[in-house]
């Protein structure tokens, strides 16, 4: 086999690169190995990064048909206040702006996390600490106002009272965590 | 203490506390991606912004009174020269993205060196820590106190639902890339690593050469580290990681063993020709001089070899690099040049170690 790279020398290395499920094997020479290697550290992943891949992986036709006919205003369109970074740029350079972009683009996310991580798209590692108490709160009060919701639904009045001071007096006490969680 | 400390010496003292399994696994790493809730990231932040980051990461560090930050050290990458920064690639202490592009760019390095903490590359901060031999929990520990740290002085970009937030979404959720340097003569000489890549990629894992994405696999070292970052605990990744590189060093020990039985003279004489070419080459190249770096590192944890130290090969490993040669050159090689100092720098070595245990 002749080396994919000079056309020259007989390839003596053969590998093969698998990236997010993308498979591409590789015939080259030792002294284009060498030549690669020396280029990859010296532009660091400017040429080939994992980030070109996804935003190949993000153009994937059928995906963003899917979102066009899902979302509202038109997905492409969308554009993160906070950092004014639209979806058409996410799509290209395959990242973020800002953390306000979770938010913009939260429609969207899922298929692509998905294919990122195996199927997940919830975290369920570490929990900053000074965050932590009053993330912890909030997702309380968030579970309690959806039970109230419920509650008012069926009519339950009585009960949607005792959640509602439940909730009230969980405020009080996130708003105090706030405070804490603020101080350095 | 200047960068001199970190750019004179090939070896990190860390490297001295031979962790478990060191024979095979070279090193651990963690690292954290993490950014700050009030900033653009890195992807389309502006220089000022850039900058503002750099500023209140000094500041904080200057501020604190923890130990945790006295133990750190800052250097802006723009005032290093391009030879030093790549000299702290070359010892895995920054990526090479971050000594590409420099500007407003710092590592947080700690004196024994187990600990950096990259600031302004692909995302804010990267913590991360690196001990020697199989130890990923215990570098999960240490990483995670310097993240406490930073989380006590600065808000981090966080969400419930998904965790750390960054600007690349393979970094979400933990944010943790785990990895493992494993030395793996053994399978690559019995060619079973051509079926034990694909069995690893398909457990959801990477594997790449030394120096990460986009490096091949010169001197039979292999990078192993995990993929997913979203919804899976710290810990989870961490133990699937540490279990899947216990299989790959029994089966690196078992191969060692066949091609001990079956090729020894082989095996025997392979190993002396290298030692032979290191000791008396007067030009070598960087790829031949990984291969016999790794051929000897071999012998010796076969007990062919008697009087070289381990230690010494992995520190050849990083010296025959091309910036630490011209770092110890004083000044910028031609490659032809840098191949006469490189042979001459391994004989040095060598006589030396021998001369120490003789």
């Amino acid at each position: 086999m002749v080396c994919q790279e000079c056309n020259q020398r007989p390839a003596t290395l053969h590998f093969t690169k698998i990236i997010n499920g993308e498979k591409k094997e590789i015939h080259i020479c030792d002294k284009c190995a060498q030549e690669k290697g020396d280029l990859f550290m010296q532009n660091g992943a400017n040429g080939f990064s994992i980030n070109n891949l996804l935003a190949g992986l993000l153009n994937i036709e059928p995906f963003l048909q899917q979102a066009k006919a899902s979302t509202f205003p038109r997905v492409e369109e969308l554009k993160c206040k906070n950092c004014h970074l639209t979806f058409k740029e996410f799509v290209h350079v395959g990242k973020f702006g800002c953390a306000t972009c979770y938010e913009t683009f939260k429609d969207s996310l899922d298929p692509i996390l998905k294919r990122v991580h195996g199927g997940n798209t919830a975290h369920v590692g570490k929990i900053p600490e000074r965050l932590g108490e009053s993330i912890h709160l909030r997702k309380q009060i968030k579970d309690l106002k959806s039970e109230l919701k419920a509650l008012i639904d069926q009519e339950e009045f009585e009960q949607a009272a005792l959640v509602r001071d439940q909730i009230r007096s969980l405020e009080k006490g996130d708003e105090a965590a706030e405070e804490r969680g603020s101080q350095p | 203490m200047t960068l001199d400390h970190f750019a004179q010496n090939a070896k990190s003292s860390w490297w001295n506390e031979a962790g478990p399994d060191a024979d095979i696994v070279r090193s651990s790493r963690i690292r954290m991606a993490r950014n700050f809730r009030d900033y653009k990231f890195p992807t389309i932040y502006n220089k000022e912004e850039a900058n503002k980051i750099m500023e209140l990461v000094k500041e904080k560090l200057e501020k604190s009174n923890d130990p945790v930050a006295g133990n750190l050290e800052l250097f802006e990458l723009e005032k290093l020269e391009p030879l030093e920064r790549q000299v702290l690639v070359e010892k895995h202490l920054i990526s090479p993205n971050l000594a590409e592009d420099s500007l407003y760019a710092a590592c947080l390095l700690s004196k024994n060196e187990e600990v950096s903490i990259m600031v302004n590359e692909e995302e804010h901060i990267r913590i991360q820590c690196m001990v020697s031999g199989l130890q990923l929990t215990e570098a999960l520990e240490v990483a995670n106190k310097y993240d406490d740290w930073v989380e006590q002085q600065i808000d981090y970009a966080y969400d419930e639902e998904r965790g750390y937030l960054t600007s690349c979404p393979t970094n979400v959720g933990t944010g943790l890339r785990a990895s493992v340097m494993m030395h793996l003569p053994g399978l690559v000489l019995t060619r079973q690593i051509n079926k034990i890549i694909p069995a690893i990629n398909q457990l959801g894992l990477v594997v790449r050469g030394m120096y990460g994405e986009g490096s091949s696999a010169v001197g039979n070292i292999f990078q192993i580290s995990n993929q997913i970052t979203l919804g899976k605990s710290e810990k989870d990744i961490v133990e699937d990681l540490t279990s899947i590189v216990q299989q790959i060093i029994a089966q690196e020990r078992s191969a060692r063993e066949a091609l001990v039985k079956t090729s020894h003279i082989q095996l025997e004489d392979r190993v002396y020709r290298s030692l032979g070419v290191l000791l008396n080459a007067r030009i070598i190249e960087s790829k031949e001089a990984a291969t016999c770096i790794s051929d000897v590192s071999l012998g010796i944890d076969l007990g062919y070899i008697k009087n070289i130290e381990k230690s010494v090969m992995n520190e050849l490993m990083i010296l025959t690099q091309p910036g630490f040669l011209q770092k110890y050159a004083g000044g910028p090689l031609q490659p032809y040049e840098r191949d006469v100092r490189r042979a001459s720098l391994i004989r040095e070595r060598l006589d030396s170690a021998q001369i120490e245990n003789s």
